[in-house]
C-alpha cells in the first residue's frame, strides 16, 4: 500500500490508472506448482499504451487474465496487489471486489479482447444481440443508448453499422470480426483495454487495418491500452512503453525507443536480434540458444542464465532486481552495462 | 490456383509468399506430386510427372520431399524418433541392416543439429519441443536424399528465438547438400532472410503477381499488391515503422475465392486501378526487365515505356539468384 502510494505521486507523472505490485500467480497441477507470474509490478498511466512482449509460455496471457480475475480453474493469485483508479479518482483494490463488483469492473472499467477473438463471438447471435447482451450484462444502459454507441464505435473501426449489426459472425471476415471485438471492448467506455495478440492470425493488410484502427481510436477516445504480443514489430508500432517478460517475470521495462535501440537485458536483445527489419539490407540475425525453462522449477538466480551469453557464476546464485538503467528504464540483469545492441549488415542489395 | 507457372533450378531457393487463401500451399502440394492439377502440368527434368510410369513417379516422389507446417500433427505420436526415421530408409531400401539404419539415423540427427543423437533416438514426439519436432520432420525428409524440399510454413509454429536456428539449419542443408527449396511462407521477413540469394514469387488469390530476385522484390517492389504488403508490414523499429509510407488501398475486403473479380483479381483494392482495363483484361505475368516478372497492366506499360531510363539507373538487382548445375527444371502450368 505504501509502496503504491509513493509511486503514484513521485516524479510528477499523473497517477497510474492501474498499479500492479508483486503479483504472483500459480497453476496447481498434478505435475507440480507452476509459477506462471512471479513478482510482477508495473504501472499503467492514463492514455498510455504498454506492450507486454515475450514468447509462448512466459506468463503474459496469465498476467492479462489475472488483472481481470479471469484465471481458469486451478490457477490462483497467491500474492500481490492490483489497484485501479476510477475516473472519479477513487482507488479500488481489484483483488477485494466481490462477484457483482468484479462483473461490473470487467467491460465497464477494464475490457479484454482475447486471442482468438474470432471464436469469442457467439455464432448463433447477430452482432447487435451480442452488443446488447454485453452492455446489459455489465451496465445499466437503455436499448437506444446501446444502439447509438454501437453504431458510433463500429463507424470508428471502419465498419458499416447497418450491415454489421444485422450480420451473424460467420458472415464477416476475420478482420471484420476482430474490429467488431474492438468496438465491443469500447462499448462501456472502459479506461483500460487489454488486447491479447490483437493481430495474430490475420493477414498482413488486415493487420495493418487493425493497427490503424487502434491508433485512431487512441487519438479519439481516452483509454489506456495493455497489449500482449509475441510480435515485436507490433510493439514498435503501437506501444509507448514496452515490458519484456521471461519465465513469469518482467525483466525489462522502458520507453519503446529505449527498448528497441538500447535494450539492456540480454533476453530483450536476443529477441530484437532474432527479428530483422524487412526493408533494406540483409541484417545478421541470431537465435537465442536453448529453450525457455520449466516454470515448475525455474532455474535459481536469474532464470535466463542457462541461455545467456553474458552469464557468470553470480547469475546462477543471485536473482537480479530491476536495476535503474536509464530514464524510466529498468532491467533485471546484473551485467546490464555490458549489454549493447549492434546490428551487423551481412549484405547490401548491390 | 489459376495459371501458375514457375521454374526452379537444381539447388535453387524459391520462396512462395502469399496470404491465407492465396494458393501457396496448393501450389506446394502440386509440386510435391501430392495433388494433381486440374489442368496444366508439372515437369521434372522436362518430363510431365503425371505421364510418368510407376517407377519414374516413385523416383520423383523421392526426389521431392515436403515438410509440413505443424510438427505436432505430422509425426506419428506412437513411434520413436528412430522408428520415424528408419521406416523410410527401410522402405526405400536405403539401408540393409538395423545396424546400418542406426548409423544412418544418427547421421541424419546430426545433420539437423539434434545432438547428441543418442539422446533423441528413442524419444517420442511428445517429449520434444516444437523446434526439435520440426527438426525430426526435416531429418525425415532427408532420409531419401531429396533434390528438392517443399517447406510449407515450416518455421511458422515455433517461437522467434528458435526460428532463426531452424532457418540456419535449412540454409546449411542448402549449402552443404545442395538441396533446392520451395519455401512457402506468409512472412516476408523470413522469405527475405532465407531466399536472399534466390527468388520470391508473390501470390494473390491463386495467381503469381510478381516473381523477382529477392533483394529487388524487397527493396524495389513493382506490383501494387507487393508494394502494399511491404508498406503494411510493421517493422521491429519504432522510428522506421512509424514513418513508413503506407499505401492506401481502395478496399479492405479480400474477395472470396468463389467469386474472384474479373480482369486483374487485385483491381477492387488496387490504387493504380484503371477502369476499362484492369477490370476487364487479365494481366499476364510479363518480364519488365531481364530478371523480374510482374502481372500488372499499369506497371508493365510504364516500365516498358521507360525501360531505357531504368537501365541507366539500375534498381537494386545485383546478387545473382543462386543457380545450381543445370540439371533440369521443375515447371508447372495450369489454367
Amino acid at each position: 500500500m505504501t509502496a503504491w502510494q509513493r509511486s503514484s505521486t513521485s516524479n510528477g507523472n499523473p497517477a497510474p490508472v492501474l498499479s500492479v505490485r508483486n503479483l504472483e500467480v500459480r497453476y496447481f497441477t498434478r505435475a507440480g506448482t507452476v509459477q506462471a507470474v512471479r513478482d510482477v509490478s508495473f504501472d499503467l498511466r492514463p492514455g498510455e499504451s504498454i506492450a507486454l512482449i515475450g514468447e509462448s509460455g512466459c506468463g503474459k496471457t496469465t498476467l492479462g487474465l489475472a488483472l481481470l480475475r479471469l484465471l481458469p480453474k486451478g490457477a490462483r493469485i497467491v500474492d500481490g496487489e492490483i489497484r485501479y483508479r476510477r475516473r472519479d479518482g477513487q482507488v479500488i483494490d481489484v483483488l477485494q471486489l466481490d462477484q457483482e463488483e468484479i462483473r461490473r469492473f470487467r467491460w465497464q472499467e477494464c475490457a479484454m479482447v482475447f486471442q482468438g477473438a474470432l471464436n469469442a463471438l457467439n455464432p448463433v447471435l447477430r452482432i447487435w444481440d451480442q452488443m446488447l447482451d454485453t452492455a446489459r450484462a455489465h451496465a445499466a444502459l437503455s436499448r437506444d443508448e446501446v444502439r447509438e454507441r454501437s453504431e458510433r464505435l463500429l463507424r470508428m473501426v471502419q465498419l458499416e453499422p447497418e450491415r454489421v449489426l444485422n450480420a451473424y459472425p460467420h458472415e464477416l471476415s476475420g478482420g471484420m470480426r476482430q474490429r467488431v471485438m474492438i468496438a465491443m471492448s469500447l462499448l462501456l467506455d472502459p479506461q483500460i483495454i487489454i488486447y491479447d495478440e490483437p493481430t495474430t492470425a490475420l493477414d498482413i493488410l488486415t493487420q495493418r487495418a487493425i493497427i490503424e484502427v487502434l491508433r485512431s481510436l487512441r487519438e479519439q477516445l481516452d483509454f489506456s491500452m495493455l497489449f500482449i504480443s509475441h510480435d515485436l514489430p507490433l510493439a514498435a508500432e503501437l506501444a509507448d512503453r514496452v515490458a519484456t517478460m521471461y519465465a513469469g517475470k518482467i525483466i525489462e521495462v522502458g520507453d519503446v525507443r529505449e527498448i528497441f535501440y538500447n535494450p539492456r537485458h540480454p533476453y530483450t536483445l536476443g529477441l530484437i536480434k532474432a527479428v530483422p527489419p524487412i526493408v533494406g539490407e540483409l541484417y545478421d540475425i541470431s537465435s537465442i540458444p536453448g529453450t525457455p525453462p520449466n516454470l515448475i522449477e525455474p532455474p535459481p538466480g536469474c532464470s535466463f542464465h542457462p541461455r545467456c551469453p553474458y552469464a557468470r557464476e553470480r547469475c546462477a546464485r543471485e536473482m537480479p532486481p530491476l536495476y535503474e538503467v536509464g530514464a524510466l528504464h529498468t532491467s533485471a540483469c546484473h551485467y546490464w552495462q555490458e549489454v549493447k545492441l549492434e546490428r551487423q549488415v551481412v549484405e547490401t542489395g548491390d | 490456383m489459376d495459371d501458375v507457372s514457375l521454374s526452379l533450378e537444381a539447388g535453387e531457393v524459391l520462396c512462395l509468399v502469399g496470404e491465407s487463401g492465396s494458393g501457396k500451399t496448393t501450389t506446394g502440394k502440386i509440386v510435391a506430386g501430392l495433388l494433381k492439377p486440374t489442368s496444366g502440368s508439372v515437369r521434372f527434368r522436362g518430363q510431365d510427372i503425371w505421364q510418368m510410369d510407376k517407377a519414374q513417379f516413385k523416383a520423383y516422389r523421392r526426389a521431392v520431399q515436403i515438410v509440413h507446417q505443424d510438427p505436432y500433427a505430422s509425426l506419428n505420436p506412437i513411434h520413436t524418433v528412430f522408428t520415424i526415421l528408419a521406416a523410410p530408409l527401410q522402405r526405400h531400401g536405403m539401408v540393409r541392416s538395423r545396424a546400418e539404419a542406426v548409423r544412418r539415423v544418427v547421421e541424419l540427427l546430426e545433420t539437423v543439429d539434434l545432438t547428441p543423437p543418442e539422446s533423441f533416438l528413442f524419444k517420442y514426439p511428445h517429449q520434444l519441443s516444437g523446434g526439435q519436432r520440426q527438426r525430426v520432420s526435416i531429418a525425415r525428409a532427408l532420409t531419401v536424399n531429396p533434390e528438392l524440399i517443399v517447406a510449407d510454413e515450416a518455421t511458422s509454429m515455433v517461437d522467434v528465438s528458435i526460428r532463426v536456428s531452424l532457418l540456419n539449419t535449412l540454409q546449411r542443408l542448402r549449402d552443404e547438400l545442395g538441396v533446392g527449396f520451395l519455401f512457402i511462407t506468409h512472412d516476408l521477413a523470413i522469405a527475405k532472410y532465407f531466399a536472399w540469394h534466390g527468388r520470391i514469387a508473390v501470390m494473390y488469390l491463386g495467381r503469381v503477381v510478381e516473381f523477382s530476385p529477392t533483394p529487388a522484390l524487397i527493396n524495389d517492389p513493382q506490383h501494387p499488391y507487393t508494394r502494399a504488403l511491404l508498406a503494411a508490414i510493421p517493422e521491429p523499429d519504432p522510428d522506421l515503422t512509424r514513418r513508413k509510407g503506407k499505401l492506401q488501398l481502395r478496399s479492405l475486403d479480400i474477395p472470396s475465392l468463389l467469386h474472384i473479380p474479373p480482369g486483374c483479381s487485385f483491381h477492387p483494392r488496387c490504387p493504380l486501378f484503371e477502369a476499362g482495363l484492369c477490370d476487364v483484361q487479365r494481366p499476364d505475368l510479363v518480364p519488365i526487365d531481364e530478371k523480374r516478372l510482374v502481372a500488372c497492366h499499369v506497371v508493365a506499360r510504364e516500365r516498358t515505356g521507360t525501360i531505357a531510363k531504368h537501365m541507366a539507373s539500375p534498381v537494386g538487382i545485383s546478387s545473382n539468384p543462386m543457380i545450381g548445375a543445370d540439371r533440369g527444371e521443375y515447371g508447372k502450368e495450369s489454367s
